[in-house]
């Protein structure tokens, strides 16, 4: 009966708003036609719908002459009463050290992390915002596909692209081209200096803001062979910024300085050290390229459009999927298709192959705010939890309040801004923590340091003050709450009737919640690092130990390996086009007998000594016998899959030699069939693979084995050589272990992270444990007392007193443990085709540390308690 | 002044709460109002005429007594004061001084 009776009321909130925030001398009145209305409603148009319109009504009815104005008095009390807030929090936090020493370090760690995060999320917001139609520049995205393979989406576009839009297409305002690989080096006088930089069509100031310090931003880039500096690069090549108009030959071309640029701003996409006018690229490339306008060239060029205002762009893709599908009739078996993507999701967006400058997969974003806010939150928690566990004493205070006139939202106010003020002053502390965090954090890993500079703005410290005013609110809200409802007369009367203990439940739900969170950090870093040193341990099917790879720039091999065979230190020298291993892949298309089957098969291009050096094994056959020129090899070294993805004679290696493949037209005869091992990374399946002659590779390696174990002092001479070989570049050489350490490095920055966040999570979460633990055992010292003069010992002392907190501990670990464990299981590790299992040890590792580490607090506490003596405690009262 | 001018609306309010003399409160003048104009008239609307009304001293009101229709809650009751009064007069002046004016002959046909 009584809820049909409620039924036929209007909503309550609705009530309970308007009574807020009408005046008072309107409010009958209205409450009374609203009433009226809701009866007349409920009897015509049922309930539903009266108690709607009432909802409504309320709203309709918010205008400027019935809302309440704040009195001068109310402001009045709130603004006095702030300084008895700060007063009274003063004192409580100077009165119970031991629990707001924990909440303000809880909070300052927890929010030095949140700080790092906001800096490098608000850095990766305001990439490219310094161009002035950032909001109207779009930049053309292809997405190819050959055959049935998978598509491929890529950042670059095909030239042709660029000017059908140019010449046909309305509804653009500007279309800039852009081209990668301007690079080389730079002849002056008689300095040379490597540069790097882009072909940029002249129209590009007009898309993108980038201010010259001097020359003419319209006609800069319009001429063959101009050249736009940046200010860096035209100091580094000529010593002064002062350079219109001189000349720079940058390999066998002359340009012509036209433009310096001011430097280009950390957070752009776009880097370059020089533009070369991209009419230049036309006459230069057009040359040697035949294909150079060929639809299907898109692996180097980069559209970028500028929208009028308030264009249709969605509108406008129905003209690039026009253009796509008319263009691809001319390229069999290729698909292409074109899309357009926004300035601003260049950077925080999805991952395009052969883009420009860095990028960063939102994914990627939330996974580092998720891990912040659930540890600020951790933080959070314990804050509640001690508040409401100290609530006794507090209880008084707020009884007295509520007597001498407060009223319930004015507890609220006190409460909130005590954890408000708690959060500032963690915040303070938090700051400097951050600074220490922010270098850690940068070098990291070399990407993080170019990505994100993290430089501290004005608009960074307010989103800092803001995230802990925001943090004081989310850790005062329940306490603030808790304290607001208390009954003035029945906690002056007697404490002990207050039931506190009525929100025991949710404490405990609390402080399961965070250990569940720490443990599932610190389990997944350590199978992260298992799995992490495992594969670094993998057996990759050939050696790489005191190999030194030097990439040979450009250089002459043979002038370099004279010199360097004559080191004692080094003992055999090889030369390969590419590193295995690394994370590249080069590969050609080869046939067997049937003339419709093709594949693509991994390659690298080796001279003799390489698979030697590298200890690949051989299963049949030999090493190449031959030594040919450039183009006229006939020979190829294959590996098992080969012979398998071919059937090549009935997968027997032996049989196999003396088989001979097609490879880009080449008759090639297979001398040698090698075992299989991982030409790719971890995470690739193992692919045929084949290795060919050639005795010169400019571009490639040479791959050194070093017999001394002095690995530093042989760096250093080994460097003096190559600074007699080419002056110009500074030597790219690197130890193959730690190469293949470098490619996964972006795993080991993962699990360093997560490692880092859990160990914070572990203290934070340890911290609050501690206090709850100090303040059951000191609320229990009586109880702990009588037992004792009863004659309960201590053993059974501390079972009691840790049981409640032990079985907190095992239920998150019963939730935690099964979620790592299927969270590797069935999501990480089936991106990586060769991994160990998890192992139990890694596994129950961090459970059992922290199980150690919480039975070690409550036991030393619980057994301070036990061990006191029960006359002591029970002759004060 | 801006104050003594009276809107239309304003003006059909204020003669509905001389029309209905003793039982003017905002749900009766709205439902007298649609009953007359044949229009629906909002409650919000009214109110915020009436708050204006008040606001110029065109009409008092005061609280009546509680019933139990309303959920409890008393009535408002309003009442034109003599300087509505003087307004309503007034408006009516001079809607009869431009009457007056009009030629018969032009208005014979309605």
């Amino acid at each position: 009966m009584m809820s049909k009776q409620q039924q036929d009321h209007p909503p309550k909130w609705a009530e309970r708003f308007l009574s807020w925030y009408c005046r008072p001398e309107l409010l009958e009145d209205l409450q009374g036609d609203l009433n009226e209305y809701f009866e007349r409603n409920l009897k015509t148009k049922g309930i539903k719908k009266a108690r709607l319109i009432y909802s409504i009504d309320v709203f309709k009815f918010f205008r400027s002459y019935t809302v309440r104005k704040p009195t001068f008095v109310n402001l009045l009390i709130n603004w006095i009463m702030i300084g008895s807030y700060i007063k009274t929090s003063g004192r409580s936090i100077v009165r119970n050290k031991l629990l707001s020493f924990i909440n303000i370090i809880g909070l300052s760690i927890s929010m030095s992390v949140g700080l790092l995060v906001i800096a490098f999320v608000s850095d990766l917001m305001s990439y490219d915002d310094f161009h002035e139609k950032k909001d109207r520049i779009y930049r053309i995205t292809t997405h190819y596909q050959f055959l049935e393979e998978p598509v491929i989406d890529l950042a670059s576009t095909s030239v042709k692209t660029g000017n059908k839009i140019r010449e046909n297409l309305s509804g653009v305002e500007e279309m800039v081209l852009l081209r990668n690989g301007f690079s080389g080096d730079a002849h002056i006088n008689e300095t040379t200096l490597p540069i790097d930089g882009l072909w940029a069509s002249e129209s590009f100031f007009k898309v993108f803001t980038f201010p010259m310090l001097s020359g003419d931003q319209r006609t800069a880039l319009k001429e063959p062979y101009s050249l736009v500096l940046t200010e860096k690069s035209a100091t580094k090549l000529f010593g002064t910024t002062d350079v219109i108009g001189k000349t720079v030959k940058v390999d066998t071309a002359n340009f012509t300085v036209t433009g310096v640029l001011k430097d280009i701003p950390k957070l752009s996409h776009l880097r370059f050290e020089a533009l070369a006018s991209f009419s230049t690229a036309e006459i230069l490339l057009n040359k040697k390229d035949a294909n150079f306008l060929g639809w299907d060239n898109i692996w180097s060029n980069y559209v970028y459009l500028l929208f009028p205002e308030n264009a249709n762009v969605n509108a406008w893709q129905t003209n690039l999927d026009k253009l796509s599908e008319k263009e691809s009739k001319s390229i069999p078996n290729k698909k292409i298709s074109l899309t357009l993507t926004p300035l601003k999701e260049i950077v925080l967006g999805k991952k395009y192959h052969n883009r420009i400058g860095p990028s960063v997969a939102p994914y990627v974003v939330w996974i580092i705010e998720g891990l912040a806010i659930a540890i600020i939150l951790s933080a959070c928690f314990n804050y509640t939890n001690l508040s409401i566990a100290r609530a006794l004493r507090r209880a008084r205070e707020v009884g007295i309040r509520k007597i001498i006139g407060a009223v319930k939202g004015q507890v609220i106010i006190q409460f909130i801004s005590e954890s408000v003020i708690i959060a500032l002053l963690a915040l303070a502390f938090s700051f400097p923590l951050f600074l220490f965090l922010r270098t850690q954090f940068i070098s990291l890993d070399k990407f993080i340091l170019e990505l994100v500079s993290l430089d501290i703005s004005s608009q960074l410290i307010v989103y800092f003050i803001i995230l802990a005013v925001t943090v004081g609110i989310v850790a005062g809200f329940l306490p603030a709450f808790f304290f607001s409802r208390i009954n003035a007369i029945q906690v002056l009367k007697n404490t002990s009737t207050l039931k506190i203990f009525r929100r025991v439940n949710m404490r405990k739900a609390l402080i399961v919640v965070q250990y569940t969170l720490s443990l599932i950090f610190i389990t997944t870093s350590f199978i992260g690092y298992k799995q992490y040193k495992d594969f670094l341990r993998l057996d990759l099917g050939f050696t790489t130990e005191n190999i030194l790879n030097i990439k040979l720039q450009g250089n002459r091999s043979d002038l370099l390996i004279k010199e360097l065979a004559e080191l004692p230190e080094v003992d055999q020298i090889s030369k390969s086009s590419m590193i295995t291993n690394l994370g590249s892949f080069y590969g050609a298309h080869i046939k067997y007998s049937n003339p419709n089957d093709s594949a693509i098969v991994w390659l690298n291009m080796v001279d003799e000594n390489y698979l030697p050096i590298h200890k690949h094994r051989f299963l049949a056959g030999t090493n190449f016998l031959l030594r040919p020129k450039k183009g006229e090899e006939s020979e190829v070294i294959v590996n098992e899959q080969v012979l398998k993805r071919f059937d090549i004679a009935k997968r027997d290696p032996v049989k196999a030699i003396g088989e001979v493949v097609t490879v880009d037209k080449h008759k090639l005869t297979i001398v040698g069939v090698l075992k299989d091992f991982h030409y790719g990374t971890v995470e690739e399946k193992i692919e045929p693979v084949m290795f060919r002659y050639s005795s010169d590779e400019p571009e490639g390696y040479l791959n050194v084995k070093i017999s001394s174990t002095d690995l530093l002092s042989t760096s250093e001479s080994i460097e003096r050589v190559w600074k007699k070989i080419d002056n110009v570049h500074p030597i790219d050489a690197g130890f193959y272990d730690d190469q293949i350490q470098m490619a996964y490095n972006q795993f080991s920055v993962m699990v360093k992270v997560i490692g880092f966040i859990g160990f914070l999570s572990i203290c934070i979460a340890s911290m609050g444990l501690f206090g709850m633990v100090v303040f059951t055992t000191e609320t229990r010292l009586k109880e702990i007392s009588i037992r004792k003069v009863l004659g309960a010992n201590e053993g059974s002392l501390i079972y009691m007193l840790s049981k409640g907190f032990l079985i907190l501990l095992t239920l998150s670990a019963l939730i935690a443990l099964p979620a790592t464990y299927l969270l590797f299981d069935k999501v990480i590790l089936i991106n990586f085709a060769y991994h160990q299992p998890i192992g139990w040890m890694e596994l129950l590792a961090g459970a059992i540390a922290i199980g150690l580490l919480a039975f070690m607090m409550i036991g030393s506490q619980t057994l301070k308690a036990a061990r006191s003596n029960p006359a002591e405690v029970l002759k004060s009262e | 002044m801006k104050g003594t001018n009276l809107g239309e609306f304003e003006e059909l309010v204020l003669l509905t709460i001389a029309a209905l003399v003793n039982d003017a409160y905002s749900v009766a003048i709205c439902d007298e109002l649609e009953k007359i104009t044949g229009r629906s008239a909002k409650l919000g609307v009214v109110h915020a005429v009436l708050n204006r009304l008040d606001e110029k001293g065109l009409v008092k009101s005061k609280l009546g007594e509680a019933t139990s229709t309303r959920g409890g809650k008393r009535k408002r009751y309003y009442t034109v004061t003599s300087a509505g009064k003087a307004a309503l007069i007034k408006s009516r002046e001079v809607r009869d001084q431009l009457w007056d004016k009009i030629p018969d002959l032009i208005l014979k046909r309605a």
